[in-house]
């Protein structure tokens, strides 16, 4: 079946573009969608794609790589410092008692031991992919589950590397064949000493991180200058593939590698460009990976014995899932988190196709077994999303429900009539929602993260768990009544979506928005917004009012300014966010500085008079006495 | 300002460096007053009268019975009196004048503020022509008033001493500042 490139890209493009936003529709996100997607053009059904699906999967799995430089982008390293606890102990503890428990089973069903170990260690794998995708599409990445899963993942990355490692050493061929073997893999490390493969591995590492500091900015400061958005791009997707590169040839993940490398990068001024330059393809790239695992499952050997293999399947992710439970609750996530966590992570991941490529290579594991744990692992990706999907729907309604610390949790949320709905009780909207609940203004109040959600549920206060921007949701809370909205959420994107989805099916729900910053403030005028609260804002004047009132400035006159100083920032933002391009921006601000302190000297003018403005009839000669203020009064 | 801010047995109260947004503490104003047995209004004469703050001040703590009404006693007997600036000369401040009357009748208000609160109202201090002082005599004016301040916290005016001038400034002249 040998069709053109463009052929089958259509193919590709169209299946996805058809069976992700249906699935979406009906409320399975996007994963899903292309793996049902993958699943209609392959073999098993439509028979569009054949049997490059395998390879697909490999290309495909670049995405994956992408998408850990991007979140690497997104995760600080002070950030990263302090999830070391989590990384190796819920991540170290996960893959070992995961890979014994799986080897201990295996080794019930009469399989050698060296087998047993291979496969617990291939089954210990979760699907990055899959997890990371799904739960930053439910906006659960930064609550406890979301963290921990993360933190369980990254360990996994690193864990592949000495896996990879130990896998030669479980082969059943004999010495000399197995060296022919690993010169198959790519690359020159191979050939090196023992200490020379070490130094060759530090010091890539090095590399990626000391010119992550200072080579990549100066560089990126020059491509920018280019003005030309595509060098942009193709410097950045060069440097993600170099170091993949890189990574691959001394052995390690290059998966590990670029997350590193994003890692580095998170603090850099470029990092938002950089995230919104690569994410498109990362999407792509996940996307054709999924649709990839969708074709790659072999229907037919299922159709052989589908009981036993769906038993296989049920019986492993029972398995990962109640190893994760027992992990989670150590680490002390509530239960409802620990759902989301044990469950979600409950799959075998894409590095367990890796893992097997390998263990086929090493001849580990027989033919059949071999093609049997693909198809197993392909199913329990695919599970994955109805599994997270029956989760939600009906696990943690039915937990919350009997949550002990709060007994009068019934459905998650109640049905409301307040006139107030505060999306989001973080430090920003639970200041709000307390200065509201102070003047006895009844608020029904929405929060993601089901842990904080306990914990102020603790202290009295009625929050309801839940996500604030799915409309069935709004309704429950009342949007269909209640006068206003405080979108105080802290996720610029999720705000974004929120924003359409009250303007489309609460149109006379009046919004009050926070905003990250002037640059979110301009997508929010023009998303139609008009009560925007920028965070700082108010915050960094009143700090500026009291520099001046320790240089010595009377408090009186430094808060007037400060408030000019407010009035006038609003009116020149409605204006600055209708510009495009950054030339007219540069100057429009520029004009504005200069419109401001003009404002600023007029109204000086006001509280300073050093005339007497007529009240004595008489002139004012030319000459005047200069006192300050304190004479005068 | 500075003439009265180190004064012994004084306590100085910036109404605008403590409450610059016009947020006034009630609570801690009436306990200032209550510790206090004379208080004095001192500000720049704006349009016949205080600066927004002292109107917001006098509406917010001269609060009913406690400042007056039937059992506003609070200030009972305390003394009222206003230290003002204005920009023109006093000649300005009468009936062939600009300003037509003499400050005195523009602080009627404050008058009948006292009255109602069972104060004992003191003839003003005024500084008149501010814009055309010139710094000696200025200084001389600020010693003038503390002077003035430390003989009424001395209690050393008699009573019938202040029906017979139009400003309290006339009771310690400039001449007898050193």
């Amino acid at each position: 079946m040998q069709q053109s490139f463009l052929f089958q890209a259509m193919i590709y493009l169209a299946a996805a573009v058809i069976m992700v936003p249906v699935a979406k529709k009906l409320g399975l996100g996007s994963v899903l969608g292309y793996l049902i997607a993958g699943i209609l053009i392959g073999p098993a059904c439509l028979h569009l794609i054949g049997q490059e699906g395998n390879d697909l999967l490999h290309f495909a799995e670049f995405g994956v790589v992408m998408m850990l430089f991007v979140i690497g982008l997104e995760l600080e390293p002070t950030v990263l410092w302090k999830m070391r606890k989590s990384i190796a102990g819920t991540g170290g503890l996960q893959v070992v008692i995961t890979t014994v428990v799986v080897a201990g089973l295996a080794l019930l069903f009469n399989i050698s031991w060296k087998q047993a170990l291979a496969l617990g260690m291939i089954i210990s794998m979760s699907s990055t992919a899959i997890v990371l995708q799904s739960l930053n599409e439910k906006g659960l990445m930064k609550s406890a589950a979301g963290q921990s899963s993360f933190a369980v993942l990254l360990f996994q990355d690193i864990a592949v590397i000495p896996m990879l490692a130990i896998f030669p050493l479980l082969s059943a061929l004999p010495l000399t064949e197995r060296n022919n073997v690993a010169h198959n893999e790519p690359g020159f490390v191979n050939d090196l000493p023992a200490w020379g493969q070490t130094l060759a591995v530090l010091g890539s590492v090095g590399l990626v991180i000391v010119a992550g500091r200072y080579l990549l900015r100066p560089l990126f400061r020059i491509i920018a200058k280019t003005g030309m958005r595509e060098m942009f791009t193709a410097f950045a997707l060069l440097l993600v593939v170099g170091i993949a590169q890189l990574m691959t040839s001394v052995g390690l993940s290059p998966a590990l590698g670029t997350f590193l490398a994003g890692v580095v990068l998170a603090n850099s001024e470029y990092r938002h460009e950089l995230e919104s330059d690569i994410d498109p393809f990362k999407g792509l790239l996940l996307g054709l990976f999924f649709i990839a695992v969708g074709a790659s499952i072999d229907f037919s050997l299922i159709m052989a014995k589908p009981w036993i293999i769906l038993g296989i399947v049920l019986a492993l992710m029972l398995v990962k899932a109640i190893v994760l439970f027992i992990l989670g609750r150590s680490f002390k996530l509530s239960k409802p988190q620990n759902f989301i966590f044990s469950l979600g992570l409950s799959q075998v991941g894409e590095f367990a196709f890796v893992l097997l490529g390998f263990s086929s290579q090493e001849n580990i594991l027989s033919k059949e077994m071999n093609d049997m744990m693909v198809a197993i692992v392909a199913i329990s990706m695919a599970l994955t999303p109805l599994i997270m999907l029956l989760n939600e729907k009906l696990i943690l309604p039915r937990l919350c429900a009997g949550h002990p610390e709060t007994p009068q949790r019934e459905p998650d949320v109640e049905i409301q009539e307040q006139p107030v709905i505060i999306a989001g009780y973080g430090h920003f909207g639970s200041t709000v929602h307390r200065f509201l609940n102070a003047n006895n203004i009844g608020t029904t109040v929405l929060d993601i993260d089901s842990d904080n959600v306990d914990r102020v549920r603790q202290m009295g206060f009625q929050v309801y768990y839940g996500d604030a921007s799915r409309h069935d949701l709004l309704e429950i809370a009342g949007a269909g009544k209640a006068r206003l909205i405080i979108i105080a959420i802290s996720d610029e994107e999720k705000r974004k979506e929120m924003i359409e989805i009250i303007k489309k099916h609460f149109p006379n729900l009046q919004m009050l928005v926070r905003s990250s910053n002037r640059y979110d403030a301009y997508d929010l005028m023009n998303a139609g917004m008009l009560h925007i609260y920028r965070e700082t804002l108010d915050t960094s004047l009143r700090m500026g009012v009291d520099a001046l009132r320790i240089l010595g400035y009377r408090a009186h006159e430094a808060t007037r300014w400060a408030k000019t100083f407010f009035l006038q920032d609003e009116k020149t933002l409605k204006h600055l966010s209708t510009i495009r391009t950054d030339e007219e921006y540069f100057t429009a601000v520029r004009r504005n500085s200069e419109e401001l302190e003009a404002v600023l000297r007029e109204d000086k003018k006001l509280l300073n008079f050093r005339v007497d403005e007529g009240w004595d009839g008489r002139p004012v000669n030319g000459e005047l006495p200069v006192h300050d203020q304190a004479a005068n009064s | 300002m500075k003439y009265c801010r180190n004064l012994e047995s004084v306590t100085f109260n910036d109404l605008y460096e403590q409450y610059p947004d016009l947020h006034i503490d009630v609570k801690r104003e009436k306990a200032l007053l209550l510790r206090h047995d004379i208080i004095i209004l001192q500000h720049p004469f704006y349009w016949y009268s205080g600066p927004a703050i002292i109107k917001q001040w006098l509406d917010l703590v001269l609060e009913y019975n406690w400042a007056y009404g039937p059992q506003g006693t609070a200030l009972n007997g305390k003394k009222l009196l206003s230290a003002i600036s204005c920009g023109a000369g006093k000649e300005a401040y009468s009936p062939s004048g600009h300003n037509h009357y003499p400050v005195t009748d523009f602080l009627l208000p404050y008058k009948q503020t006292a009255f109602l609160c069972r104060m004992d109202w003191l003839p003003p201090f005024v500084v008149h022509n501010t814009y055309r002082i010139k710094n000696e005599s200025l200084e001389k004016i600020g010693k003038q008033y503390a002077a003035l301040l430390q003989a009424l916290s001395r209690n050393e005016f008699h009573v019938s001493q202040y029906p017979e001038v139009d400003y309290i400034n006339e009771l310690i002249t400039l001449d007898e500042v050193r």
